[in-house]
């Protein structure tokens, strides 16, 4: 190699690059992580306000409700997800960078789960226990939840990449997103339900799993897809 | 065969081939239709079951088939107008949709007429098949709602493009959550082994429809690429002319 050309950053360094600088920015604006974190909290907790307090529909509902403000509050961070790239332009730098624009977007969608999807999983523990939930399903609540913001992540970034220009985003997403992580929840409640009623739960996380693998594998490639259409 | 292709791919023949070909499609489709509604809802014996309410089923099993296929139809030639940058596959993909979400809601209305008298209710939410149904009509929403966003014709087929083929790794699983769920929707009666458990008389009215709904499909969409490609060349000197001469012809 000669001296003049500089030496081109390998596919994982990168996507850690990326990652890193993201996560950089969220550790400089923790509103941003936060909010989504309050209003997961909010939804789990006016829930029972309007249900009623009785014991038997707060376990009944619990793992529905928390699903649903999970899904919700995921949809919330998402929308920020590209917007601040694409204005001051660091998103045109990603497209002509040498590294595969899939590798980097991937990089921005690990942090962005770091940031909005691992804080959920850590606190649903806690908001089980207001719905009653027995210790031994937070097992299967934590995991369930893991693998379902995994593919959120990824499912909702490539919302966001398709809408990321648009004036009437915001919307938009949620009507592009949610039909299509409806498989999600209803395995997700689905299982945690099973579990709090003492049955086998492999079925709903192995679909979980698989779902999670699939999609990490081909989500990069259309989230590039659809920054490149935005930016065109 | 790729001269063939090429020359099916220019506007200006597309748009002659489609008005030549459209009635082919409509007429057979007619008579289909008119042979399946008064087999179906006539000739057809009443179910041991369920009476006559059975016989929304010549109306009901066709739209439902259709959404599906209309969205393969409106993915496919999405992911063709992606990889090859042919204009005709995303005016195809773009006049699919709203055909496409109109038998999505046609199954939907027909289904909660149907669950009425037999399920007792207008909607049955536990039922899978019913819910992923309504999903289809999201995603269908979804689609056109991206599509309108966008502007710029060029982009807003390249964008929802991507929407669609994502959409598709979905259909699957709406198709085969029959399977999974347990439910109040009966089982595939068409689709199984040792063939289609149904009497004679009602099938083959019902095979009719299904063909004579997917002809009239077929029609429709035509009439609407045509339409697409119309106004998506406005500019170009074929549209002018044909609108010229045409507009000479009235006078």
């Amino acid at each position: 190699m000669t001296d003049n050309q500089p030496e081109m950053p390998g596919l994982g360094r990168g996507m850690m690059a990326v990652a890193k600088r993201d996560l950089f920015l969220a550790w400089k604006r923790p509103g941003d992580v936060l909010n989504p974190l309050f209003f997961f909290a909010m939804v789990a907790t006016l829930f029972p306000l309007a249900v009623g307090p009785s014991a038997e529909q707060l376990e009944f509902s619990g793992p529905g409700v928390l699903w649903v403000a999970a899904l919700l509050a995921m949809l919330l961070s998402l929308n920020s997800l590209f917007v601040s790239d694409f204005e001051d332009g660091s998103l045109e730098q990603m497209l002509v960078s040498p590294v595969p624009l899939a590798a980097l977007s991937l990089g921005k969608t690990i942090a962005h789960w770091l940031t909005s999807g691992l804080p959920l999983v850590i606190v649903a523990p806690i908001l089980g226990m207001t719905f009653r939930m027995p210790a031994s399903v937070m097992g299967v609540l934590m995991l369930t939840l893991l693998l379902g913001t995994i593919s959120l992540s990824l499912l909702g970034s490539i919302g966001a990449a398709l809408t990321v220009g648009l004036h009437r985003g915001t919307a938009l997403l949620s009507l592009l997103i949610l039909p299509l992580a409806m498989p999600l929840l209803i395995f997700g409640a689905r299982t945690v339900s099973l579990a709090a009623a003492g049955d086998v739960v492999a079925g709903g996380l192995y679909f979980l799993a698989a779902y999670a693998v699939l999609i990490v594998s081909l989500a990069p490639f259309a989230i590039a897809a659809a920054l490149r259409i935005s930016n065109e | 065969m790729w001269k063939f292709i090429h020359k099916l791919a220019s506007p200006p023949h597309f748009y002659g081939l489609a008005a030549k070909i459209i009635p082919w499609f409509f007429l057979p489709g007619l008579i289909l239709i008119i042979y399946g509604l008064y087999g179906g809802l006539l000739l057809a014996p009443p179910d041991y079951q369920q009476g006559d309410a059975f016989r929304i089923i010549y109306v009901h099993v066709p739209s439902a088939y259709l959404s599906l296929m209309a969205y393969s139809i409106m993915a496919i030639s999405a992911g063709i107008g992606l990889i090859w940058r042919l204009k005709l596959a995303h005016a195809v993909a773009a006049a699919a949709a709203p055909i496409g979400a109109w038998f999505t809601f046609l199954a939907l209305a027909t289904g909660s007429l149907w669950g009425r008298p037999m399920w007792g209710t207008w909607w049955e939410r536990g039922d899978p098949r019913l819910t992923s149904e309504l999903v289809m009509l999201f995603l269908y929403f979804g689609y056109m709602a991206l599509r309108g966003a966008i502007d710029d014709t060029a982009k807003a087929d390249r964008a929802s493009a991507v929407l669609a083929l994502v959409g598709a790794v979905n259909v699957p699983i709406i198709h085969f959550s029959v399977e999974w769920w347990s439910s109040l929707h009966q089982g595939p009666t068409l689709m199984k082994k040792g063939g289609p458990a149904m009497d004679a008389a009602m099938l083959y009215p019902l095979l009719a429809m299904i063909l004579g709904f997917t002809l009239i499909f077929g029609a429709l969409l035509l009439r609407r690429v045509r339409t697409e490609v119309l106004y998506r060349e406005r500019r170009t000197r074929w549209v002018r002319h044909l609108v010229l001469s045409s507009a000479v012809e009235k006078k």
